[in-house]
């Protein structure tokens, strides 16, 4: 992720320069390509069918509302901010998506229906986070369980098949070893990096997770700016409430909890510090790869599902570490 | 360039680029700042000293729009201004490098130096940051002022505490500002940082920037200020030309051992010191 533009006026001399580029690497950013490349050969290693087309598309696969959420959740991190409700809010978007669903509207508009709702969870944690002052952690802790008991409340506690050509093929159909609902994630990637680096927002993001104080003196509006952030994460959870109906095939109101974990572990595999300030998309996306693909690893060399969260949280905290050493 | 002949007793509408009436500001039942009077003279320095919580600080943030104040009146221009947010006050042109360096440490020097202010293109929605125009302009902002020039394009978690000093400068008198505020400048660096801080602002200065200094170092005060307002307990209670007074001075007044019945109208009516003289 390093800027790619012409230095004027380096002052490093050439002599010293190639050892300084290794230190000088954002090891903490490279450490889940790394860590997936690393992963990638220890299991095809262990099993030969690992790298095989159709296994790493099923990765692939089983990664895109992972990586959507985790996209959401890099830039409330970024902000210094974290978000807890990700996964509720999915779930309430996918409820609201069902029962429209079932009421006879188009999938779409009932897609559609499911994103508002969903944002109007961001909307609310980034205000009262921001307007009302209240820490992030008790305000999405609180819509966490709110989005899930009003998820609850509204199907009833029972799911809504959803059976639609159209959602099929978004998992089914698609270009090469990716599924149209990977395209679909990885497109919102593209555009969060592009918002992230390329846009006043995005360093205004990275400014106020760097130092909200020196950026509010600055003149930066940083209530509206963190509440965006809050309906972007809110918005992907939306969207990804879409896709997670299409591969369930049906709303459920679920807790989904691992994919909160989980989207706060890729962003920490993704070199984000939790304080704010520093941030990258394409590495917390490759750590929502990563983790997919080890669990994916792990069932394919026969260790018992029970394995896996210890392993998931083992190789969470080493990445930190490597975080934590490379300020 | 010196315009500004002494008037100390009257505010004069002209040759004061910034004037300050009575303003008064409380947090809850502190009061913070019981009654400050200023003027900046276009083209000088004006030091202001204190001691810890005589008020220094909150003058400053009250000027700028980061705190509003109770009472009282800033003009700027001879116009009277309201910020309501410091967006406001830079945009009327104040500009500020605040005591805890009000740099992003994992910012580039250039997103730094353009905060808040980022060059943009494109129409519509689709905007988005003109990095090279950013990155060209920043190394021309900060080659002016820097002798050891950083890349534009390093985080400023990389550079020295000089060189964080410079883009903090060099940011404030950038942006066609009319008035540059340094809260502590140096408070945070070296010996050979404070010197090399020193002659930035002296550079500013002779570049006809109006500036108020805020020092606790009353030896940083002789060397840079052309005039010296004294706070104590939330007022300002003195004022005097840096020609004419001394360390000794400034001490018991800053610590309340000399009283001053006035703002002192009869040092400055004699002579109308140059500015330059004031160096040393």
């Amino acid at each position: 992720m390093a800027t790619t533009h012409p230095a004027p006026a380096a002052p490093a001399s050439t002599a010293d320069s190639g050892r300084r580029k290794l230190s000088e690497l954002p090891w903490p950013e490279l450490a889940s390509t790394l860590g997936l490349i690393a992963l990638a050969v220890i299991f095809a290693i262990a099993n030969p069918g690992y790298l095989s087309e159709g296994n790493v598309s099923a990765i692939l696969q089983a990664a895109a509302i992972l990586i959507v959420l985790t996209v959401g959740q890099t830039f409330v991190v970024a902000t210094g901010g974290i978000d807890l409700s990700v996964a509720s809010t999915m779930t309430l978007g996918a409820i609201v998506l069902g029962e429209f669903y079932a009421l006879g509207w188009n999938i779409w508009f009932a897609a559609l229906a499911g994103l508002v709702a969903a944002i109007l969870v961001g909307v609310l944690n980034g205000l009262v986070i921001s307007k009302g002052g209240i820490t992030d952690f008790i305000v999405t802790l609180g819509t966490l369980s709110a989005a899930s008991g009003l998820a609850l409340i509204i199907s009833d506690g029972k799911k809504t098949t959803v059976i639609e050509p159209v959602l099929i093929k978004l998992s089914v159909n698609g270009v090469w070893l990716f599924s149209w609902a990977v395209v679909m994630a990885l497109g919102l990637a593209v555009i969060a990096h592009v918002v992230l680096f390329h846009t006043r927002f995005g360093v205004h993001v990275l400014a106020i997770g760097g130092s909200a104080e020196s950026s509010r003196s600055l003149g930066i509006r940083v209530w509206l700016v963190k509440t965006g952030v809050y309906v972007i994460s809110a918005g992907l959870a939306g969207i990804a409430a879409l896709l997670v109906v299409a591969r369930v095939g049906a709303a459920e109101p679920a807790a989904n909890t691992s994919f909160l974990l989980n989207s706060v572990a890729a962003v920490v595999l993704g070199g984000v510090s939790l304080f704010g300030g520093r941030a990258t998309i394409v590495a917390p996306v490759m750590g929502a790869i990563l983790l997919t693909a080890l669990v994916n690893g792990l069932t394919r060399v026969g260790l018992s599902e029970f394995y896996q969260p210890l392993t998931v949280g083992v190789v969470v905290v080493l990445a930190a570490f490597l975080t934590r050493f490379n300020r | 360039m010196n315009t500004a002949t002494e008037t100390p007793t009257s505010p004069p509408p002209t040759g004061d680029v910034l004037t300050v009436r009575d303003l008064r500001k409380s947090f809850g039942r502190v009061q913070a700042l019981r009654e400050a009077t200023l003027n900046l003279p276009r083209g000088q320095v004006t030091a202001l000293i204190g001691d810890n919580g005589a008020g220094k600080s909150t003058l400053v943030r009250c000027l700028v729009g980061v705190h509003q104040p109770d009472q009282g009146e800033v003009r700027i221009d001879g116009e009277p201004v309201h910020f309501s947010n410091p967006q406001q006050g830079r945009a009327a042109g104040l500009e500020t490098v605040f005591q805890e360096l009000a740099l992003v440490e994992d910012l580039s020097v250039a997103q730094n130096l353009f905060l808040g202010r980022e060059a943009t293109r494109g129409f519509g929605p689709f905007r988005f940051l003109d990095r090279g125009k950013m990155n060209t302009e920043a190394l021309g902002m900060v080659s002016q002022l820097a002798i050891n020039v950083p890349q534009v394009t390093s985080r400023v978690r990389r550079l020295s505490g000089g060189q964080r000093q410079a883009v903090a400068l060099a940011r404030a008198a950038g942006w066609s500002s009319k008035v540059v505020i340094l809260d502590e400048p140096t408070a945070a660096l070296g010996v050979q940082e404070t010197q090399r801080v020193e002659q930035l602002i002296d550079s500013l200065r002779e570049r006809g920037m109006t500036i108020l200094l805020v020092s606790h170092n009353f030896e940083q005060v002789m060397r840079l200020s052309d005039q010296v307002v004294v706070m104590r307990a939330g007022r300002t209670v003195a004022r005097r030309n840096t020609s004419e007074t001394n360390g000794q001075e400034l001490v018991s007044l800053v610590t309340g051992a000399t009283q001053d019945p006035d703002e002192a109208p009869d040092d400055a009516e004699t002579a109308a010191p140059s500015p330059k003289e004031t160096q040393s």
